[in-house]
């Protein structure tokens, strides 16, 4: 009989014993042989999985376990990639910059330039002035960049270097070699926030170096040039359909930091550095009359120096899922005095279509998720649209009290919204704790999921940062109506393979192993 | 290509690689660079400077302390917990990243792929956190109450703002009655990942190695080893330890992949210890040595030449029985991996390849590719020192390309003017090279196969290069309406 808390289709209800006992009575009539009465598993309830073990986890506060986020100058990096023949240079120790290129080039499969000053002991007591000195001049001389973008690690942040002198320092000591080169310089602690902070310090620093102007100067404006902004994207395919878009609109929107190219470089030959926003545009950002960030609480510092010295218009629009793609495209009309092109609608009708078609799939699933503060509000919000239940939506690194009104406000649109819960600033043994004792359907998030995966057996579907252990995922978008797509087809597909892996033994449960859906 | 062409062309690629630098630069980097050939004179083996500051502003290769420690050395010892104590970052980038195989139940009695951190925020840098550091050690037995041991792996700003771990470590121990160790690896310290190896072992031996808790009770035979120095990665420990087994030895430790911490505390128990990675742990042998008087011995186990030579050399520490049951262990796996050899050997024959890796790799695989038909034309290590450097040049058969701490941009133009036909180096390398069109095998993780230890472990070896080299993936590099 169905239970009204939890009705079920064929696929779990002839699992029901009386069922079952339907099948044994009319197994006695058949000739086949084997059993139809299998063993019960009985589970041994293990403490870690219990309401007591998730009591005492929660309540941690000193240790953190298997985190969802990571340091600030790792966002450096890749602000910095974002523009054209740009070195990244971290003041620090090599062991550092190590981590850093291993970690993009492990999720990207792509070399990732970035060079230290290899700081070390000598450096810890005197400081790590000799160390920029020489390292600009040798970054300059054999790698020819056309900017060197210096971040710090926590080490020089702990023994105070002066940043902005000794970047001076060194440009005086360069015998001229570094002359015409914009050195921009973010400090970027460890222990500060996290990877999307050191993005937003980057990308700061990087448009203030750009755009200084003497007192007294004007500043060409021209109040039609839009940037974009895009924060700490690691979907390539993203910043590609974003610009696109804009591209549907104006030839004057341009994307400050484009990474896309960096990290997909053809075979044939290695370069170094590919694509980025070049620096003659970047240079007449604070020109524009808007900046657009698809990354609010990737660009908070950024936000304010934009809004407060340059006293420009700036927006975030979030482009990920129905909704916030819709209002990306009419922030766009609205700011370019355009009609949406038919196109859009076009591919926004196609999305909806294909939204109606799969929405039974994803209808009533339960869902954990964690990633970044903007990515989950991207990625929950298309859930909600296709009526979804988020029930834990996990941010480690959530500046806590806006992003979760931010977050609330989306989960209040959810149908189930009092199973949906927040957690922000835990970890993902938390998560595990989580899972055990209010399991959902499925999962969203990175690569370290899989152990959750192997812990809880709830599938994971491969969505964020890093992803490690599946080949050319960032490759595509999750931003825009295709983005859309993509999300929606992910998802709905990997329901539709859990089904088929819980349908696939025969003769027991392979009723609802269907070949059409 | 004659030794003499060979030859002249590696001297013009350093000559090449060096016009590049600023004058300081170039001064320091000329001393880690040169060519050296197995017999005569001396060569860059002899003179090369290693072990040194890199040079600043280079894309080196290098790794820091923390990574030696935690990352190598201490990471892989299952049962304990490991803490990156410190911010965020270095526990997150070395998470699961070295694939130290190990069996047990992730989070219930083994941790090994888990990151344990302090995450330090802005106010533990300015108050100091050792008192957060205690309680996340209380937190830890709360919570995870089968360990059996919790290590404490300090980053950088631990050592620069003089917290007491050391301290935090021995009252904890106190109260607890738990193995606590505290080990100040922070990545500022030394040149590499090398001091954090050191730093490490020295802790095994301080805090490790006194406590005799299991020793009372081991009851030893005469054919006790320990494998010292192997980390098991993807395997490696288990393909090695069969062999011995096969051999009629007891490998009473595995250091320290799939290690535990019983297994660290007996191995002064073994009759000798066998060190697969003299870099990473001859120090933690040579004082077993002179404490315990265990004596210690090299072996490598990569490629059937060298494998048997070392089983031959371990099996002449022991008796006639060891001895002959040494060689029908040889003479049987002899007969698989010559199948091997014949298969593979004729598609890989004559090869050039080129090694940038760290450890002991850079002179052990020359071998297993010898026995390939393959030539190392260069080789050279992140972390070496002076006795690897002497070390390697009993491995070397040819004109060899020698680079100390060498950077993408000197490895890259070595390349390009010496054209191996292989590359082998790690994951930063990896994807430079193979856009070249490349063939190219990560040399760290195995590239996510192997293991490569030991005789089964060389099928896979073999099996490897050849997909490496002869994949039809490369002849697809340029378009077929380009010209050559």
């Amino acid at each position: 009989m169905q239970d009204v808390e939890n009705i079920v289709n064929g696929q779990k209800l002839f699992l029901k014993p009386e069922y079952q006992d339907v099948f044994k009575n009319k197994k006695q009539f058949e000739s086949s042989a084997g059993s139809t009465n299998p063993e019960k598993v009985i589970e041994v309830a293990k403490w870690t999985t219990t309401w007591e073990y998730r009591e005492k986890n929660l309540a941690r506060e000193h240790i953190t376990i298997n985190p969802a986020k990571a340091c600030q100058p790792l966002g450096a990096v890749m602000a910095a990639l974002g523009f054209e023949n740009t070195m990244p240079y971290v003041h620090g120790s090599h062991g550092c910059v190590a981590y850093f290129r291993s970690y993009f080039t492990r999720h990207f499969k792509e070399p990732t330039p970035c060079v230290s000053d290899s700081m070390s002991e000598s450096a810890a007591v005197f400081g790590g002035l000799a160390n920029m000195k020489e390292g600009l001049r040798n970054c300059k001389a054999l790698y020819k960049p056309d900017m060197i973008a210096v971040s710090t690690t926590c080490m020089a942040e702990v023994i105070g270097d002066d940043l902005n002198a000794f970047v001076i320092g060194a440009r005086k000591d360069a015998e001229g070699e570094l002359d015409g080169t914009p050195i921009p310089a973010a400090h970027t602690p460890s222990f500060v926030g996290s990877h999307i902070t050191g993005y937003d310090n980057m990308m700061n620093a990087i448009l203030q170096e750009l755009n200084m102007v003497e007192e007294g100067v004007e500043v060409e404006k021209d109040n039609e040039r839009i940037n974009i902004i895009p924060g700490f994207e690691s979907y390539l395919g993203s910043l590609k359909e974003v610009k696109k878009i804009a591209s549907m609109f104006s030839d004057k929107i341009v994307m400050i930091g484009d990474h896309e190219d960096q990290w997909n470089t053809p075979a044939g030959e290695y370069k170094l550095f590919s694509g980025g926003t070049p620096l003659a545009v970047a240079k007449t950002a604070r020109g524009a009359g808007t900046t657009i960030s698809l990354q609010k609480y990737s660009t908070q510092a950024t936000a304010k120096m934009i809004k407060g010295d340059w006293k420009q218009n700036y927006v975030t629009c979030n482009p990920i899922g129905l909704g916030g793609t819709d209002e990306f495209v009419m922030k766009l009309s609205e700011l370019t005095g355009k009609p949406v092109p038919s196109e859009l609608t076009k591919l926004r009708g196609q999305l909806v279509d294909a939204m109606q078609d799969s929405y039974p799939y994803m209808h009533g699933k339960k869902f954990a998720i964690w990633g970044d503060p903007d990515f989950l509000l991207g990625v929950v919000s298309f859930l909600v649209e296709m009526g979804a239940i988020p029930v834990h939506v996990l941010c480690h690194n959530a500046p806590r009290k806006n992003w979760e009104k931010e977050m609330q406000a989306i989960l209040d649109k959810c149908t189930f919204k009092e199973e949906c819960h927040i957690w922000g600033g835990k970890d993902l043994w938390h998560l595990r704790s989580l899972l055990f004792t209010e399991p959902v359907d499925f999962m969203i998030g990175n690569v370290y999921g899989k152990e959750l995966y192997r812990d809880t057996k709830i599938p994971l579907i491969r969505i964020g940062f890093p992803i490690f252990d599946r080949h050319h995922l960032h490759r595509y978008s999750i931003s825009g109506y295709e983005g859309a797509l993509n999300l929606l087809t992910w998802i709905t597909n990997s329901v539709l393979d859990a089904l088929d892996e819980e349908t696939k033994e025969i003769a027991k449960t392979d009723y609802f192993f269907d070949c059409v859906r | 290509m004659t030794t003499e062409t060979l030859l002249s062309q590696q001297e013009a690629a350093i000559a090449e690689v060096l016009a590049a630098y600023p004058e300081k630069a170039k001064k320091s980097r000329e001393k880690h660079l040169g060519v050296d050939m197995p017999e005569g004179v001396k060569g860059a083996c002899d003179s090369t400077k290693s072990n040194k500051q890199t040079v600043p502003g280079v894309m080196s290769q290098r790794g820091c302390a923390y990574a030696g420690s935690k990352g190598v050395v201490w990471g892989p010892v299952k049962d304990m917990i490991h803490i990156s104590h410190g911010p965020v970052g270095c526990g997150q980038y070395s998470r699961a990243g070295r694939r130290n195989y190990y069996i047990g139940t992730t989070g219930v009695d083994t941790y090994v792929t888990m990151n344990f951190t302090t995450d330090y925020n802005e106010k533990d840098i300015v108050f100091g956190g050792d008192k957060k550091l205690k309680a996340a050690l209380a937190e830890i037995d709360a919570l995870f109450p089968l360990n059996n041991g919790i290590s404490i792996q300090s980053e950088c700003p631990i050592g620069l703002i003089g917290d007491d771990i050391q301290a935090v470590a021995k009252g904890y121990k106190k109260e607890s009655g738990k193995p606590t160790v505290a080990v100040s690896c922070e990545g500022f310290r030394g040149v590499s990942q090398s001091l954090g190896h050191h730093i490490a072992n020295d802790m095994i031996r301080d805090e490790v190695l006194p406590d005799n808790s299991y020793k009372k009770d081991f009851v030893s035979t005469p054919y006790d080893v320990a494998i010292i120095g192997d980390y098991n990665i993807g395997g490696d420990a288990w393909s090695s330890r069969i062999l011995l087994e096969e051999m009629g030895l007891r490998v009473i430790a595995q250091w320290s992949g799939d290690a535990t911490y019983k297994e660290l505390t007996i191995a002064p128990k073994a009759k000798i210890n066998l060190l697969h990675c003299y870099r990473s742990m001859n120090y933690v042998v040579r004082h077993m040595e002179q404490e315990f008087g265990v004596p210690w011995m090299e072996y490598n186990f990569f490629g059937p030449s060298k494998t048997t030579e070392s089983l031959r050399k371990i099996a002449a520490f022991f008796d006639e029985t060891i001895q002959a049951k040494t060689e029908a262990v040889i003479a049987k796996y002899t007969e698989m991996t010559d199948k091997v050899i014949a298969k593979y050997r004729p598609k890989l024959e004559g090869k050039t390849v080129m090694l940038y890796v760290g450890g002991l790799r850079p002179r052990h695989v020359i071998g297993a590719y010898e026995d390939l038909g393959m030539k190392i034309i260069g080789t050279g290590y992140e972390f070496g020192h002076g006795d690897d450097y002497k070390r390697t040049k009993d491995e070397l058969s040819g004109s060899t390309l020698i680079y100390d701490d060498t950077n993408e941009y000197e490895l890259e133009q070595f390349v390009k003017r010496l054209k191996p036909d292989l590359v082998a180096s790690g994951v930063k390398e990896k994807y430079v090279f193979q856009k070249m069109g490349l063939p190219f095998r990560q040399m760290h993780s195995w590239d996510y196969s192997g293991p490569y230890h030991g005789y089964d472990a060389f099928a896979i070896f073999a099996k490897d290069m050849d997909l490496a080299l002869n994949s039809p993936v490369w002849a697809h590099t340029k378009a077929p309406w380009e010209s050559n």
